[in-house]
């Protein structure tokens, strides 16, 4: 999922300074599940808002509601009703679903998040990103580890000189992609597959500097 | 047999060869490469010139090689992944091959959260492996990166690449000195080396392979200054290994200086009569060039270039 968490209250307060009635739009996908933008978060954020407006001497109106999902045009659509008669809108979803509500509306559209990356959750309250999204999966050669994004280099014939008890250079704490799959190919007898030099990557379904599209014709309607 | 480069003819002719290394400057003069120059230029073969080592901002290592191949030393120009895509390697490649460079050491580089600028974007559009087979490629089969072809006047550099004994997996680490060679790699430098004995444990393997049959290895050596550079390298840089025998020795010596310089000589000394498949040392005498003349004198390697 996509791992995203909240700006700092003061940086959101100063994008909404001059707005008196504003709307916090939370999302129910992954924002809910990483406990960033959800109806909860949501609340919470325009309670604070509203606290803090009040304290300060000008007091701000503000409107709540959670979509289905931020990042699909039908779940967008719902929230015209919603949002009519605000001076701004707060995006509590990833930058998809900030871009989604600023393409469809012409009120003011800011995020609440600091979208970070593609990961999962590791224990509660901890999440690592585990997919460097770069649209050509070789996690086939690398025993299920993928070294583009856990490795700092990027390197596909490491490790690196750089890479010590089982550590990256960058930092003792971070754990060096290679040295995992290292021992999981030695676990998994196939060490010899690491013996083949990997060749340069094809980076064009990658970040090479313009937006991706995946089409699927088979799902397509009309 | 037609040499790369003279690096290549004192190595292949079975000559034990030394190389040191000098950082260029900060800043846009060359005078400062120049008295280095003058300064090693009787003894070594070749030193490198570092590509924005610890990802601090540099002159380039192609403009300081043509610097130092002008004040009388055979560069090695060291190539890192970490801040140019393909398309820029190349081109430096053909540009530094045109303005005199015959040799390339290629290296992954260090990262940029080390370096004085920790917020750029690192590349790493390929990694030092690719880089490697892909000089080999230039050379061998006239084709760029993408395997076009090259018409006319294709680079042809003497490949080296770099071996850390010292970092994790220990194993695999010959299995990657193994695979460098696959890709092309001629000559090994090594980093440095002041744990001797797992420096030997890894030739051991080496060996067992025949490795040091197909590539010129290279071991890294630094004088060290004192007991707490020792301990830094130990503590705060990681792939390397310092043994506390070593801090000690540095800690209880009347004049440190004079004691670093003794234990490099030592360690030169044993490893070019004890350590067989080692084809020369490389001196790595960080801002402390001016110390390598007395070391290479003192071990019997006077004079040079071979």
């Amino acid at each position: 999922m996509i791992i995203a968490q909240q700006k700092p209250i003061q940086e959101i307060a100063e994008m909404i300074a001059e707005y008196k009635k504003v709307a916090f739009i939370g999302c129910a996908g992954c924002v809910t599940v990483c406990l960033s933008g959800g109806e909860k978060e949501t609340e919470i954020l325009a309670t604070a808002m509203r606290i803090k407006r009040k304290l300060e001497g000008n007091p701000l109106e503000t409107v709540t509601h959670t979509a289905t999902r931020q990042c699909d045009p039908e779940y967008v659509e719902a929230l015209e009703d919603v949002i009519k008669d605000v001076d701004a809108v707060v995006s509590l979803a990833c930058g998809v679903g900030v871009q989604y509500l600023a393409e469809r509306f012409d009120n003011w559209i800011v995020p609440a998040l600091n979208t970070n990356f593609a990961g999962g959750s590791r224990e509660h309250g901890v999440w690592e990103e585990n997919c460097g999204m770069c649209g050509n999966c070789i996690l086939d050669k690398t025993g299920g580890i993928c070294p583009i994004v856990r490795c700092s280099k990027s390197i596909l014939n490491g490790p690196c000189g750089g890479s010590q008890n089982g550590k990256c250079e960058i930092d003792k704490e971070v754990d060096c992609a290679w040295q995992l799959i290292y021992e999981r190919m030695k676990k998994m007898g196939k060490l010899e597959k690491l013996m083949e030099i990997e060749p340069p990557k094809d980076w064009s379904t990658s970040r090479d500097g313009g937006p991706r599209k995946s089409v699927r014709e088979d799902v397509m309607i009309g | 047999m037609n040499y790369l480069s003279k690096l290549h003819q004192t190595l292949d002719s079975g000559k034990f060869a030394v190389t040191a290394e000098i950082g260029p400057p900060k800043h846009s003069s060359a005078e400062g490469i120049m008295h280095h120059c003058d300064m090693l230029k009787n003894h070594v073969d070749a030193t490198n010139i570092t590509d924005c080592q610890t990802a601090i901002v540099r002159m380039s290592s192609i403009a300081a090689g043509v610097h130092i191949k002008k004040g009388g030393i055979e560069p090695i120009i060291q190539m890192t992944c970490r801040d140019r895509n393909r398309i820029a390697m190349q081109s430096d490649l053909m540009g530094a091959y045109s303005l005199g460079m015959r040799n390339v050491l290629c290296l992954a580089g260090d990262h940029q959260r080390f370096g004085n600028h920790p917020g750029s974007k690192n590349v790493y559009d390929i990694d030092s492996m690719q880089l490697i087979y892909l000089l080999r490629q230039m050379r061998d089969e006239k084709k760029f990166f993408s395997g076009e072809e090259i018409k006319e006047h294709q680079p042809e550099f003497y490949i080296g690449a770099v071996a850390n004994p010292f970092a994790d997996p220990f194993e695999f680490r010959v299995d990657r000195l193994e695979k460098k060679v696959e890709a092309g790699a001629q000559f090994i430098q090594t980093q440095c080396i002041f744990d001797m004995e797992r420096f030997e444990r890894f030739m051991e393997l080496v060996r067992e392979r025949g490795i040091d049959q197909r590539v010129h290895i290279l071991a890294g050596v630094t004088p060290l200054k004192s007991w707490r550079a020792a301990q830094y390298i130990q503590t705060g840089v990681a792939g390397m290994m310092v043994p506390d025998s070593l801090i000690e020795r540095l800690k209880n010596a009347e004049d440190p200086k004079k004691e670093g310089v003794n234990i490099c000589v030592e360690d030169i000394k044993h490893i070019k009569e004890n350590i067989k498949g080692v084809h020369g040392v490389h001196i790595m005498a960080i801002a402390w060039e001016e110390v390598v003349p007395e070391i290479v004198e003192r071990t019997g390697l006077f004079p040079r270039p071979v």
